[in-house]
């Protein structure tokens, strides 16, 4: 009955997505309002009743439905609650439900707090939001319906992937559909733009928020995914540069340019063309990532080849609306009016820089990922683009956005002083070189060009904290005078400072990590010790033990500095008796930002067992740079200039804000 | 500055960085792609010593040899030729004798070929799926590989399921690297 009703909610959201993404449309054309209003209340009961479709499943798997295909292979009853919860995610045709839900979500907000949208660009906007939702509701209900039954109900599930069973990858997967989802606002504002053929200083103050948002859950959910690959896949790895990891960061580097540039277009109402561009390869590469992913094409191709239906159908979708909104572009862009001059050397111009360099990464990125595919489709040749490749394109195109970060900010818009600048970055210049020459002279061993990387760091966040001095005042002012200055600092000026402050810490964390960590690997007996870094680990004995849906080898390890003990450790090996699979959980040992790290492998007749032991310097600063960019975008999403661009009553004031 | 030459000066920078990535790529794609073989096309292709590669086929039953320091010698076959493997390290949990199994390294002046990763990622027929590719083409792939029972509305799921680890690395989820 649940599952029954979960499946017409969905029909009943598909029928109202097309009168969204038609009627609308229509009432513009004709200056109806009513029509144009039709889609505000369809994108709000589209909501209702994708959620209600989404919430049908949830309760599936909690109360164990195993006549529903969904649960019967991806839940097990004697699974915890949390896992049945997540569990409805950790699949093909729930993760896509999610994708939708999330969807409908942001079109929903849009119609809630749209209010003082121009009415025909709120309809367009909707009405674009429509097809997308439109055609991914056909795709679920064509190809991957969750709530088909089994003829014969089977008592038992063939539980959750064990690898899945994990908070970080509970919370992982909403996080990024978050970000790449949100990513269609923007996109939806670019198509409806160039439907209407204008736009004005109101369609940027509207889209840099909506991109903020999306950037912020984007940025968190690579972070999360990251830690989550490091601490439960058992070898110490954060990135892999593997094409699933790829299809997320692509958005994020192009999301990343797009969230500069909208700030070029609001405050000086240039890049226009460019920004409209942005925001499409932007959700383009969100749903390039959505087909990676799900196509089932890199598993393998031939997989893709001899089962095509979903793979042909997410590819038509993707051809459609990249294809689509591109030739859009082509026809109107050139009708759009350009407007705000810079000189090469000014703020807008240091953006630019951004702008071009970024995309450069995400597009040597974009190579990479999809050479293979290209390559194996057409020769047959099997090829992997590992690691180096990444390093050699995207690290070098790197290091000259990295130096010239600090420089953006000190700029003046317009017209700026490079020179000036340069002077006022004078002390994080030197507290970078400082660093270089300390490293240089303290560490023995490891790349030369680690100290080298760490100043380029230093100087991120040192040229993000002179922008702060420089905008108070401070050391010129008495101390009380740049307080009350840094009150009254926009917030989103104190979000830029997070931000870039945030990718220096990741930056450094990186270069310790990948420079200086330690590896142990051997054999170990109980009462046997092992030496990493300083530290003396102790295997104490091994254990069995039995949890909830698995039994675990848990190894405990007494880890010591000098004489002072630390604590203890306990890595595992779970076999999960369901699939007869086995996950290694790893233990850590934070101390400060470093952290020890043992993983267990096989164990050998004599008793005695494999490990693998790390010690990360300063691991933990490689996810602590994130959380500090998505704290800057935060506390730039609550800036009061943004929630006055945001929503109002529709009754306070007719049609849009004057632009600045 | 006039409109045009700010125009040009953007133009020639956006040109000169993109040159400069170009440049980038093509040089990486020289030096850093790893190619995939068997090993019978190990021996037609005469493959040199020191040349980085991945081998794929099957570990050969009773082949398997543990040393000291977690040093580990197999064979990899795939019907027409074997190749011996040397490798040290942790192998990964799916590794079985008689099971597909991806390494990665180069071959040494003696022919052994030396492993630095060891990857066993499997699917639901336990088989890597550049190795499935490779046996199936060159005529040896045996249905009883993929012998588990799957209903039909159930053989997609655990495919399925690896595919749904949204940012772990495919390979890398029962992966080894040194």
């Amino acid at each position: 009955m649940i599952a029954e009703a979960g499946h017409y909610a969905l029909v009943l959201a598909l029928g109202l997505a097309l009168i969204q993404s038609t009627v609308p449309i229509l009432g513009a054309r004709w200056h109806d309002p009513a029509l144009m209003n039709v889609a505000r209340s369809t994108a709000l009961a589209q909501l209702l009743f994708v959620a209600g479709s989404f919430a049908a499943l949830v309760t599936l798997h909690v109360t164990s439905d195993f006549s529903v295909v969904n649960v019967f292979e991806n839940s097990h009853s004697m699974k915890p609650l949390i896992y049945k919860i997540t569990g409805v995610w950790g699949n093909h045709e729930g993760s896509m439900l999610l994708w939708v839900t999330i969807l409908a979500l942001f079109g929903g907000l849009v119609a809630a707090f749209g209010n003082n949208l121009p009415r025909s660009l709120r309809a367009h906007v909707l009405a674009v939001q429509a097809w997308i939702a439109a055609a991914f509701y056909l795709f679920i209900l064509v190809t991957s319906n969750p709530f088909l039954r089994i003829a014969n109900p089977p008592i038992e599930g063939r539980d959750l992937n064990p690898v899945l069973q994990d908070i970080g990858l509970a919370v992982h997967p909403p996080m990024l559909y978050l970000g790449y989802v949100g990513f269609s606002i923007s996109f939806s504002f670019a198509v409806a733009a160039l439907i209407e053929g204008r736009i004005d200083a109101a369609w940027a103050r509207w889209v840099r928020p909506w991109t903020l948002l999306a950037w912020i859950f984007l940025t968190l959910g690579i972070a999360m995914g990251s830690y989550w690959a490091y601490y439960e896949l058992g070898w110490g790895g954060w990135w892999f540069w593997d094409p699933v990891e790829n299809a997320s960061l692509m958005p994020w580097l192009a999301g990343t340019a797009l969230l500069h540039s909208a700030v070029v277009m609001e405050k000086r109402n240039a890049l226009k063309v460019w920004t409209i561009l942005l925001s499409i390869l932007t959700f383009s590469l969100s749903l390039l990532g959505t087909f990676l992913v799900r196509s089932g094409v890199l598993t393998s191709v031939h997989a893709f080849a001899t089962d095509p239906t979903r793979g042909v159908f997410i590819l038509l979708i993707l051809c459609v609306f990249i294809g689509g909104s591109l030739t859009l572009y082509a026809l109107r862009a050139s009708a759009l009016k350009q407007g705000g001059l810079f000189a090469p050397i000014s703020r807008e111009g240091a953006l630019v820089l951004n702008n071009l360099l970024l995309t450069t990464a995400c597009a040597t990125v974009f190579i990479g990922t999809l050479y293979p595919l290209a390559l194996e489709v057409l020769t047959g040749d099997k090829i992997s683009v590992g690691a180096p490749f990444f390093n050699l394109t995207f690290a070098p195109l790197f290091v000259p956005l990295m130096v010239a970060v600090p420089f953006g900010p000190l700029l003046a818009w317009k017209r700026g002083d490079l020179l000036g600048a340069a002077q006022r970055l004078m002390a994080a210049g030197a507290a970078a070189l400082i660093a270089v020459a300390v490293l240089w002279a303290w560490t023995r061993g490891g790349s030369a060009l680690a100290p080298l990387a760490i100043g380029l760091a230093v100087f991120v966040i040192a040229g993000a904290l002179s922008d702060l001095a420089e905008r108070t005042g401070l050391f010129r002012v008495p101390l009380t005078i740049a307080m009350r200055r840094a009150r009254g600092l926009p917030r989103a000026s104190w979000g830029t400072v997070f931000a870039h402050a945030g990718v220096g810490v990741a930056l450094m964390g990186i270069v310790c990590e990948t420079t200086w960590n330690t590896e142990y690997i051997g054999t170990m007996k109980p009462d046997d010790v092992a030496k990493v870094a300083g530290y003396a680990l102790k295997l104490d004995g091994v254990r069995q033990r039995q949890g909830p849906n698995y039994r675990e080898m848990v190894a405990q390890f007494t880890v010591s500095e000098g004489e002072t003990r630390l604590g203890a450790m306990t890595p595992s090996k779970r076999n999960f008796t369901t699939r007869g699979t086995t996950t290694t959980e790893a233990a850590l040992l934070t101390r400060g930002a470093s952290q020890l790290y043992i993983s267990l492998g096989d164990t050998a007749a004599d008793g005695s067992i494999a490990v693998r032991i790390y010690h990360k310097p300063m691991v933990l600063l490689i996810w602590f740079g994130p959380v500090l960019m998505a704290f800057g975008g935060m506390l730039s999403l609550s800036d009061r200039r943004l929630r006055v661009g945001a929503p109002k009553p529709a009754s306070a004031t007719h049609g849009l804000q004057p632009a600045e | 500055m006039t409109r045009r030459q700010r125009r040009l000066t953007m133009i020639g920078g956006s040109l000169a960085v993109l040159a400069i990535a170009a440049a980038l790529v093509l040089s990486a794609m020289r030096d850093s792609i790893v190619f995939f073989s068997t090993p019978a096309a190990v021996v037609e292709k005469h493959i040199p010593a020191g040349r980085r590669f991945r081998l794929g086929g099957l570990v050969e039953p009773g082949s398997l040899v543990r040393g000291d320091h977690l040093a580990v010698t197999f064979k990899v076959g795939d019907g027409n030729a074997t190749l011996p493997v040397a490798y040290q390290g942790i192998l990964p949990d799916l590794f079985r004798e008689g099971q597909g199994v991806v390494a990665e390294g180069a071959l040494d002046a003696s022919g052994v070929f030396r492993a630095d990763t060891v990857l066993a990622k499997h699917d639901e027929t336990y088989m890597p799926k550049e190795v499935a590719d490779a046996l199936k083409k060159q005529g040896h792939w045996k249905d009883d590989y993929g012998a588990k029972p799957a209903p039909r509305a159930t053989s997609g799921a655990t495919s399925q399921a690896a595919q749904n680890v949204p940012q772990a690395a495919p390979d890398a989820a029962q992966g080894v690297r040194q």
